[in-house]
């Protein structure tokens, strides 16, 4: 198992989950990207890394993720923020949908600030997740504006706390007569994309891509690098490969 | 070319002119405008230290980036950053746009540093750049440079009516010298890209290498459908001068690590004559040596009395060009021609006929006149 999962660690293994990364996971309907998802978390908290991670869930429940971190020998933590019936107030009461997300950005700054408190700071590394931005849209009434403003806000968070920020979307949604502003814009502000696409000739096999933007590190050294492999998921691992290796 | 933009932002506006003004901008299979624009940036902050420029600051307006990220840029570019207070100021939009932040305020803020909480108020923000600039340059005579990180930013927060008014307004200002911004044009539509670009008087665009790539565009797959993913690409410069002539350049860049770098369009067309060319067995091209070669030979309609000066023959006879002439009889000319060539090494051709068969090459009688059809 272990070898299969270190082609998709080799690839992310270059940016140093420490400060100010943001992933963006694209995936289509035929193809769940929740895999990577799930291998991001479990990397957050194995044994050696030992992070926070602030979930904010959108589709799926609690119980869904706490049998996925079942097996796992936790060393992390992990901050389940339960969004799954977000709605944004309309924009007549309150604050309108701007209030409903800036309610959502002050619960994730509060986790952010009195879990990093706890931290070293050598060691201060949190990550927050969300599993469906098309969600937060729905929840936002369908406007996009808004929730750039949010996944701004978190943005600023990384840079200031020493988080990382991964965020799933689907890409078959958007329609492509009209701009997809909205992956378009992850798109610009995501250091590393991974895409999983499916693949017409195998059916079996899906397609994953992973782009780092690779903005310049500490060292100076940056990594512009595009990698592709394919991957099957089974019962209880995934199996990864680069194309062509396998029947 | 690309010194081009930093000579024409270095010198500013002229008196009753707008200032000169520039539009950044990429897409997403080439996304480095980021790059450009901190490459200008960084070139007019040195400009300003060395006191060539116009202006005597630059007052920045940070929406992606927070100003820590640029203070860390200028430092690793070799620009002195201790003495930012005097030169630089920085409307921090990034950290607090919209005011959601409640409880303790942004870490860490500067005399060069203020923190903008509401960016839909952009007239409040026009009177903010002012102040920030007057109050860094002093003196109601000098000028000031405004930088804007993000346009694309700006436009979710405004109508595009209210961010033309502001550049508008920064432009026709006595006090700016210049102004520069970055926009991503794969976000906007159309008009908003061509309303921008108005207002500027240079455009520069940040294309991929390869322009099969941009057709690609319109697949869902935008950014993982270039199979050659590079960090070079094209960049064009669309300069209009005062007196309505446009200008259209081109070159090329290549992102490093220590920022982008631009060269003059050499590699291009190694690619052209690559990709365009069909595989043939035969040589197409010629080494350097045939090239040489080729340059070497002396055509024949090219003078060829060498250590002679050559005369062009002007309708008259010259008394000199007359003189030589008689001496030169028929009869001399060939034993000349003889000798030159043997001087010069080049060779003769001798024509040796074949057979009598060619005996009226030239004759008027018809070839096939004996054919009896």
């Amino acid at each position: 198992m272990d070898r299969f999962v270190n082609l998709l660690d080799e690839t992310l293994v270059h940016i140093p989950s420490s400060k100010g990364r943001v992933i963006l996971i694209e995936d289509q309907v035929e193809t769940s990207g929740d895999f990577v998802l799930h291998h991001l978390i479990k990397r957050s908290l194995s044994t050696e890394s030992s992070e926070i991670v602030i979930f904010v869930a959108l589709s799926k429940t609690f119980s869904h993720y706490d049998r996925i971190l079942r097996k796992l020998r936790e060393n992390g933590k992990f901050v389940f923020i339960d969004m799954l019936k977000l709605e944004c107030p309309d924009g007549d009461e309150g604050n309108g949908v701007g209030g409903g997300l800036m309610d959502l950005y002050r619960k994730i700054q509060k986790a952010v600030e009195v879990n990093a408190s706890t931290l070293p700071e050598q060691s201060k590394c949190v990550t927050i997740m969300m599993d469906d931005l098309s969600l937060l849209e729905v929840a936002a009434k369908g406007s996009s504006t808004y929730v750039l403003d949010f996944l701004h806000y978190c943005h600023t968070l990384t840079l200031e706390n020493g988080c990382s920020l991964v965020v799933l979307n689907h890409n078959d949604i958007y329609s492509s007569n009209t701009v997809p502003t909205l992956i378009l814009q992850m798109e610009y502000l995501a250091d590393l994309i991974v895409m999983t696409e499916p693949l017409v000739t195998a059916s079996s096999f899906v397609q994953l891509t992973v782009l780092n933007k690779g903005t310049t590190d500490e060292q100076g050294s940056s990594r512009r690098k595009l990698h592709n492999f394919h991957f099957k998921v089974k019962e209880n691992i995934v199996e990864y490969f680069y194309p062509g290796s396998r029947a | 070319m690309a010194e081009t933009i930093c000579r024409a932002l270095r010198d500013g506006s002229l008196a009753g002119e707008h200032a000169p003004a520039l539009t950044i901008k990429d897409s997403i299979p080439s996304p480095f405008g980021f790059d450009a624009f901190t490459h200008f940036l960084c070139s007019l902050s040195s400009n300003i230290l060395a006191a060539k420029s116009q202006s005597q600051g630059i007052v920045l307006i940070a929406f992606t980036k927070s100003p820590s990220f640029y203070y860390d840029l200028l430092k690793s570019r070799g620009i002195d950053a201790s003495s930012t207070s005097k030169w630089l100021r920085i409307l921090d939009c990034y950290s607090d746009p919209l005011g959601w932040r409640d409880g303790v305020g942004v870490n860490g803020i500067s005399s060069t540093e203020t923190v903008c909480k509401n960016v839909r108020d952009l007239d409040g923000l026009f009177s903010e750049i002012l102040r920030l600039g007057k109050e860094m340059v002093g003196s109601s005579k000098a000028r000031f440079s405004v930088a804007i990180d993000s346009i694309t930013v700006m436009l979710r927060h405004a109508a595009l009516s209210c961010v033309s008014g502001l550049i508008n307004n920064l432009r026709s200002h006595d006090n700016v010298s210049c102004v520069f911004w970055l926009i991503h044009s794969d976000l906007h539509e159309v008009r908003t890209i061509a309303v921008l670009e108005y207002m500027s008087s240079m455009v520069a665009s940040l294309e991929p290498m390869n322009v099969a790539a941009k057709e690609q565009r319109s697949d869902s797959e935008s950014i993982f459908s270039l199979k050659q993913y590079s960090r070079k690409g094209k960049f064009h410069l669309r300069l209009k001068r005062r007196n309505g002539r446009v200008k259209v350049m081109s070159e090329e860049f290549h992102v490093e690590q220590a920022g982008i770098k631009f060269a003059v369009y050499s590699v291009t067309n190694e690619i052209v004559s690559q990709s365009l060319i069909p595989k043939v067995q035969f040589n197409l091209q010629l080494s350097e040596k045939e090239r040489s070669d080729r340059e070497n030979v002396v055509l024949p309609f090219e003078h060829q009395e060498i250590g002679k000066t050559s005369e062009i023959y002007d309708g008259r006879r010259s008394l000199s060009g007359y003189a030589t002439d008689l001496i030169t009889t028929s009869a001399s000319v060939a034993e000349k021609r003889h000798s030159e060539a043997d001087i010069v090494g080049k060779g003769e051709i001798h024509y040796l006929r074949d057979s009598d068969d060619e005996e009226m090459p030239d004759s008027d009688e018809d070839p096939d006149d004996d054919l009896d059809i």
